[in-house]
């Protein structure tokens, strides 16, 4: 039989995607090399009676659009706010987060009195960027070169979400897209710890430091997300971050469409100039009108599409796509809650995310290892214990520690990486636990240990790099994936995209999924199955 | 007392041609420079008895045309001869560039990348000639923009859509992509981050390099060096009928009814003049000049984060031979700077106020072209050296000497037995220029140029399009649109746009 | 582990809190400035009669304090400013408001003069970091001091009579001066400004002197019926007044979220502060342009027929286009009106054609009323006794 679509990869954006495309009575088949689904958004128990969040771990951006269109809710999908967190300074001081404002005030003003109302001034003018580009998230970007009618229409939406904002913000805005967060943090604060937990956004999953223009775009990437309307905060997937792909399946199944593990694509199959369906490692084809990949750009192109069907100057273009890995990733079984002499007692924080990078230099250090082919040797690490909130993921009393750790390159010093570099790069994540948290690593039952080469292993992120594909203005808009294919279209007719490395770029989103399933749905001339994006009111 | 129309406050490039195109459209203009001599980051020095060097800069990527032609300077006896690059790195032969020629394995890629820059480059260049474009539908010059815009769109679809991709990139990936030599790519890292508080890492860094290249095609130097240049603009200024006072320092700007209306000297001396320009820094005009008293607060405490972070170190040598650079020819720029990374890594520390153990460098030899700028036989090594810490932790001192001598072992590697043959050297650090030139942070763009600095923000959305909030003061130097670089452009389109305001 | 444990106690308690707290009856608090705040301690009829007529007492601890002093302070509070604070004298206070460099209000507040080069701004909102940027150039030097300060707003016809009566004489205290007293071996101040319309006075103190003072207070102001009132009546009075308050009437500048929010003092009715005389101020150049052009906005006192509040009700003209909305209204028990504060659109501030649409809830369901209202002077309600000299006895 020939599937309405084939959709390469069970990761979030392409069961999203297959979800959209199935409500609209499209045969969809989503064909998954994993024995398991999930791609990044995945939950496994490599410990016993462990549920881990192995590659994302926190959810804020994931449309609720799309939770809503898809019916998640009913296929089990809750997402839980956590509460604050704290920042460890060396010497055992320490910086809270609080979601109560007046208690936030009041510990920033233990560390300054003028940034902890500055912050208020701070996360307004925040806001207000996130106000402008979250409208932009659920559409598919223009093409500038374009004469297009439709290209051209969006174009002037554009110009038109521009003129809704004074003279003076415009040009803030501008100057805010193109600065490094360091800069624009040293506008508003005097304290470094307060400057250092700032900054952790604008560097998450990208391969810039602190001090590099741009990075306070990236900040803007990890605050247009929401929690029940609370925009930039940040909540966990109640089971683990694995409950967003589950949820998805049995939506898609329930839609009456298939997901098939274990089934990994050799190549899609290109006949005159059209895809036709995939062909899979075992040599079954599975037959398709359209194929869409959630693969990232390079994957797809460069090793499942033979060259000679595409122009050279995309292969070109792909090629030098930057998708440099930076992080990499600890997941750890705890035998019982680490303690952390520096909080007080009972302190709500470890319910929230703890840091250990107490300024931005450090963390600008981090980044120059990384650039020199390095992890970084005092590393910036995000470390959440789900378990502190989500009763579901371990047995009483025992927890699951996720560490984001940041930087990791895709190679060491122009080489693989070894087994031995992931055990030191394991080692000086656990050492900087340690050091804040005497005792912890005798509670550690089990590590799993995910370099950049374990992310692309086993993932298939190209270089480990979590976003498919940097958040650099070069790549963003209609530059992303590249220029003249930003419109989840490629070279090849019927062969799509829908992953992070379209438009709007990674992070657990789906709206690169949900645009992907539009434009499909465009073409075939069939009624859209997704609601708008909700109004910025 | 003779009164003015316009006092211009500093005398260096930009001050020039502001106040040579003003007093050519018949104003009475004053023009008040702090030093002896006019020229500002252009001029001479005997930094030792006997050897003389550029003062600050020491080439150009040529003048602005229009103040070229505009104040007539060929007839004031300025000519430029061009000036080749050679690229030394490790133990390779020197190799050389000229424009987008070179050889190597790499010549034909790195023309077509020339090629592809300078077409950027043309047609964003006709930004550089006027105010920058505000953000606001009304009152814009809508006829030269859709011109401006159609030469863009006129590139053809492939290379537009590249030049949106590539307008905010890192020099770094762009020399990943399209080149192989580590020289070349080096040579291009350096270029794109020369002056600028940015590594070739940094997104945004290759819009420097096509800035540079919007000024002109290469590197000149002025017949007779910097100080020609600055005395012939002053020649000009001065046959244009602009009244120049040197040794005249500003105190103050004061004001009347919330107007600006003349000028204090350190000498005490009052001039009032219907407008004042300030042709030097914008940080320290408003901040020093005006004060916070007849500025808005917001607008005041913006002022004080104009970025201006200078990492230029300022080298110069005298020696008692000449320097061989493994048979480079010293009549050329010398650019060591061995690969991006070696680029980068000479960054990394001064994000820390630290120096770097490798700095990168332009060396030119002055002497090559100027014999009797040191005793015969005798050679002047002047270098721009990067990075330098404007804050160094270590404290001045220490940081210069530091510096000092990881610049000379990086000339010596290149240049065997030319520690012998030093008979005097000086290393200004970023502290030391804004000390002797009055450049903020020893930034030589008197505010990075960088994209966030840029256009209409350049140095600060109220004050963009060279007005200020205060109304009678306006803005003519390097820290306006388009910037610095020894071109003159930032003044001769403050010029106009008063002229314009007047009309 | 350490001993901070303020994330437990999010809201401040007042230095006045043990006496607040067990009076407050209802346990209604709402938060303030940071603070823990009385909304209601049993009745708020019961307490708005007080003020109107009798002594009433609110904790006004919160209220933010910022102390500016040094030989620039007059210049800088003028630069800051849109009142003359040179002009303020010794011993004297001033309502005063600030704004951006657009000209929109930042906030509102009241500037005292301690000395010559002595300033105590109270307000609001926060505003350290302006305040601290503005300073750059000035030699003064701003410290926030509001958990230095502890104050009592005392108000109602009684309340020169109740402090004659706790030994502090204030009859010769004009309106918008201040003094000060002796008290329990140190002094205190009392200025007489207050926030009802009515007569008043305000009480500043350490706050190691707020328990006994308040004892002393309620003691000798018992035969006055003397009574603590939240925040609820208080607001209910400040509408008879015509009072704004920043964030209820206005949305500060640095706060609004939404680029149209912001208004400037012409348009809220404020212009008559502004000192156009006296040299550069923050936004004086905008509010220049904007005098020059016309205001947007405007803001009018309304009298609403019939007897249902207006409150968060939205204006028409002509029942048709939306010509602004009310920002605050209620009631008046003094009046027997409904009033209401509002912003219009400026070309509405006549009120000609003028409408409210308010959806009045009854038992569950709203009645929807469309009715035609009239433009009056603020305040609604201004008894002679306000600024009488001598202050009323009773």
């Amino acid at each position: 039989m020939t599937y309405d679509a084939v959709i390469v990869g069970a990761g979030h954006n392409g069961l999203v995607t297959a979800c959209y495309l199935a409500r609209a009575g499209m045969k969809v088949c989503v064909v998954e090399k994993n024995d398991w689904i999930g791609g990044a958004a995945v939950s496994r128990e490599l410990y016993p009676g462990f549920t881990y969040s192995n590659c994302s771990y926190v959810s804020s951006l994931f449309r609720p659009e799309i939770m809503r269109d898809l019916e998640l809710s009913k296929h089990g999908l809750q997402i839980l706010p956590y509460e604050g967190g704290a920042v460890f300074q060396q010497g055992g001081g320490y910086l809270g987060m609080f979601r109560d404002h007046d208690a936030n005030r009041r510990e920033f003003a233990r560390h300054s009195r003028r940034d902890a109302e500055a912050y208020d001034i701070y996360a307004r003018d925040i806001l207000r960027f996130c106000r402008f580009i979250r409208p932009m998230l659920m559409r598919t970007p223009p093409d500038p070169s374009s004469f297009r009618p439709r290209d051209l229409a969006e174009l002037m939406w554009l110009a038109r979400q521009m003129g809704a904002l004074s003279e003076g913000q415009r040009a803030e805005m501008v100057r805010f897209w193109t600065m490094s967060i360091s800069d624009y943090l040293d506008e508003y604060f005097e304290s470094p710890v307060i400057k250092g937990y700032l900054a952790v956004s604008a560097i998450i999953g990208t391969a810039l430091g602190p001090m590099s223009p741009g990075s306070a775009y990236v900040l803007l990437h990890h605050y247009m997300g929401d929690v029940d309307g609370n925009v930039g905060a940040w909540g966990f997937a109640r089971g683990g971050m694995g409950a967003i792909t589950r949820a998805l399946t049995a939506s898609l199944q329930a839609a009456g469409g298939e997901v098939r593990t274990g089934s990994g694509v050799d190549r899609i199959a290109v006949r005159d100039g059209r895809a036709t369906g995939v062909v899979l490692a075992n040599g079954d084809e599975i037959a398709g009108r359209r194929v869409i990949s959630n693969m990232d750009v390079k994957r797809t192109f460069l090793k499942h599409v033979e060259e000679k069907e595409l122009p050279g100057d995309f292969v070109r273009r792909v090629k030098a796509f930057k998708i440099r890995g930076s992080s990499g990733k600890l997941n750890i079984a705890l035998d019982a809650a680490p303690v952390f002499p520096a909080l007080p007692e009972g302190a709500p924080m470890i319910r929230g995310d703890l840091h250990f990078t107490d300024s931005i230099e450090r963390m600008e250090r981090g980044y120059d290892d990384w650039k020199a082919g390095h992890y970084s040797r005092d590393p910036f690490q995000d470390v959440m214990i789900p378990t502190m909130i989500d009763p579901t993921m371990t047995p009483p009393g025992k927890h699951f520690m996720s560490c984001f750790v940041q930087y990791a390159p895709p190679k060491i010093e122009g080489r693989a990486w070894t087994d031995a570099d992931r055990d030191g790069f394991r080692d000086t994540c656990l050492n900087q636990i340690e050091s804040y948290s005497p005792g912890f690593k005798d509670r550690v039952l089990h590590v799993e240990v995910r370099t950049p080469r374990e992310l692309e292993a086993e993932v298939g992120l190209t270089e480990g790099n979590i976003f498919q594909g940097e958040l650099t203005f070069d790549q963003l808009l209609f530059n992303r994936p590249v220029p003249g294919y930003a419109q989840y279209r490629s070279p090849i007719r019927d062969l799509w995209m829908c992953g992070s490395s379209t438009h709007p770029g990674g992070g657990v989103m789906g709206a690169p999924g949900r645009n992907a399933a539009a434009e499909v749905l465009r073409e075939a001339k069939l009624k859209p199955t997704m609601s708008d994006a909700y109004a910025v009111l | 007392m003779p009164s003015f129309d316009v006092i211009v406050i500093g005398g260096g490039v930009n001050g020039l041609a502001c106040a040579a195109r003003l007093a050519g459209k018949g104003r009475k203009v004053l023009l008040l420079e702090a030093g002896a001599v006019p020229g500002g980051g252009a001029g001479e020095r005997d930094f030792a008895p006997g050897y003389r060097a550029p003062a600050l800069a020491h080439l150009t990527q040529g003048l602005d045309a229009r103040v070229l032609h505009g104040m007539g300077l060929a007839r004031h006896g300025l000519a430029f001869d061009p000036v080749a690059t050679t690229v030394l790195a490790g133990q390779a032969a020197p190799m050389v560039v000229q424009g987008g020629q070179t050889s190597g394995p790499d010549a034909a890629a790195f023309a077509a990348l020339h090629a592809k820059l300078s077409a950027f480059a043309r047609v964003l260049a006709p930004f550089r000639a006027d105010k920058p474009p505000r953000l606001v539908a009304e009152g814009q010059p809508w006829g030269r923009l859709l011109r401006q815009g159609l030469a863009i769109r006129g590139l053809g679809r492939d290379d537009f859509r590249e030049l949106l991709r590539m307008v905010l990139i890192n020099v770094h990936d762009v020399a990943e992509d399209e080149l192989t030599d580590d020289r070349l790519k080096g040579l291009l890292a350096f270029d794109a981050t020369l002056g600028a508080w940015l590594g070739p890492r940094s997104p945004n860094s290759l819009i420097l390099y096509l800035d540079r290249l919007s000024r002109g095609e290469g590197p000149l130097w002025p017949r007779g060096g910097m100080g020609a240049l600055a005395r012939a603009m002053a020649a000009a200024a001065t046959a244009a009928g602009v009244a120049l006072r040197c040794d005249a320092r500003v105190e103050s700007i004061f004001t009347e009814g919330d107007r600006a209306v003349g000028v204090r000297l350190v000498s005490g001396e009052e001039i009032r003049a219907g407008l004042v320009v300030s042709a030097i820094n914008p940080r320290t005009t408003f901040r020093a000049l005006v004060g916070p008293r007849a500025l808005d607060a917001g607008f005041f405490r913006r002022t004080g984060h104009i970025r201006s972070r200078g990492a230029a170190a300022k080298l110069h040598l005298a020696l008692t031979g000449l320097p061989d650079f493994r048979g480079g020819d010293p009549a050329s720029r010398l650019v060591i700077a061995p690969s991006s990374e070696a680029v980068e890594a000479a960054f990394n520390p001064v994000k820390y106020g630290e120096v770097p153990k490798a700095p990168v460098m332009e060396v030119i030899l002055p002497t090559a072209r100027e014999a009797d700028w040191a005793p015969a036989g005798h050679h002047v090594l002047s270098a721009i050296v990067q990075y330098a810490p404007h804050a160094p932790m270590a404290g001045l001192e220490a940081a210069r000497s530091e510096l000092l001598e990881n610049t000379l072992a990086v000339l010596e590697a290149q240049a065997p037995g030319l520690r012998g043959r030093i008979a005097h050297a000086e290393l200004l650090m970023p502290q030391d220029i804004e000390a002797r030139f009055g450049m903020v942070g020893g930034n030589w763009h008197h505010g990075e140029l960088a994209v966030e600095q840029m256009l209409f923000n350049r140095p600060l959305p109220q004050a963009a399009g060279y007005a200020t909030p205060l109304p009678g003061l306006w803005l003519a130097g390097a820290g306006s649109h388009p910037g610095g670089g020894i071109n003159g452009a930032a003044g001769w389109n403050a010029a106009g746009a008063i002229l314009e305001a007047r009309a | 582990m350490t001993n901070l444990t303020h994330f437990r106690t999010p809201l401040r308690h007042t230095p006045f809190h043990p006496r607040t707290a067990s009076a407050n009856r209802l346990n209604r608090w709402g938060p303030w400035a940071g603070c823990m705040t009385s909304l209601c301690y049993g009745d708020v009829d019961m307490e708005y009669t007080a003020i109107r007529n009798a002594a009433s007492v609110y904790d006004l601890c919160p209220m933010v304090k910022y102390r500016v002093t040094g030989p620039d302070a007059a210049d800088y509070l003028n630069r800051l400013m849109i009142r003359n604070a040179a002009k303020l004298p010794v011993g004297g206070v001033h309502y005063t408001a600030w704004c951006d460099d657009d000209g929109k209000l930042l906030d509102d507040g009241t500037l005292f003069r301690h000395g010559p080069e002595d300033y105590l701004i109270c307000c609001q909102e926060r505003h350290l970091p302006w305040l601290l940027d503005s300073a750059q150039g000035f030699d003064v030097q701003v410290a926030e001091i509001t958990e230095e300060i502890a104050a009592l707003s005392l108000q109602g016809p009684c309340s020169a009579s109740v402090l004659a009566a706790a030994g502090l004489d204030v009859s010769a205290l004009k309106p918008f001066r201040m003094a000060r007293f002796p008290f329990a071996g140190g002094e205190i101040t009392i200025s007489r400004t207050g926030f009802t319309g009515d007569l008043g006075y305000e009480l500043w103190m350490t706050p190691d002197q707020a328990l006994p003072f308040w004892d002393h207070l309620f003691a000798a102001g018992a035969p006055w019926g003397i009574r603590p009132i939240g925040t609820d009546a208080l607001d209910l009075a400040r509408i008879e007044a015509g009072f704004i308050i920043t964030n209820m009437d206005f949305v500060p500048a640095h706060q609004a979220l939404r680029e149209d929010r912001p208004r400037s003092p012409l348009e809220m009715g404020l212009g008559w502060m502004i000192d156009w005389e006296k040299g550069n101020f923050t936004g004086r150049r905008a509010l220049l342009a904007e005098k020059a052009q016309g205001s947007e906005w405007a803001l009018v006192g309304l009298d609403v027929p019939g007897n249902v509040s207006a409150e968060g009700s939205i204006l028409y003209h002509d029942k048709k286009h939306e010509a602004g909305f009310v920002t605050a209204a209620a009631w008046s028990p003094a009046l027997k009106a409904s009033v209401a504060i509002a912003q219009v659109k400026a070309r509405h501030a006549g009120g000609d054609n003028l409408w409210v649409e308010i959806y009045a809830l009854r038992e569950l369901q709203y009645v929807k009323l469309m009715l035609p209202v009239r433009v009056v002077e603020r305040p609604f309600y201004n008894p002679a006794r306000r600024r009488a000299m001598p202050p009323e006895r009773v």
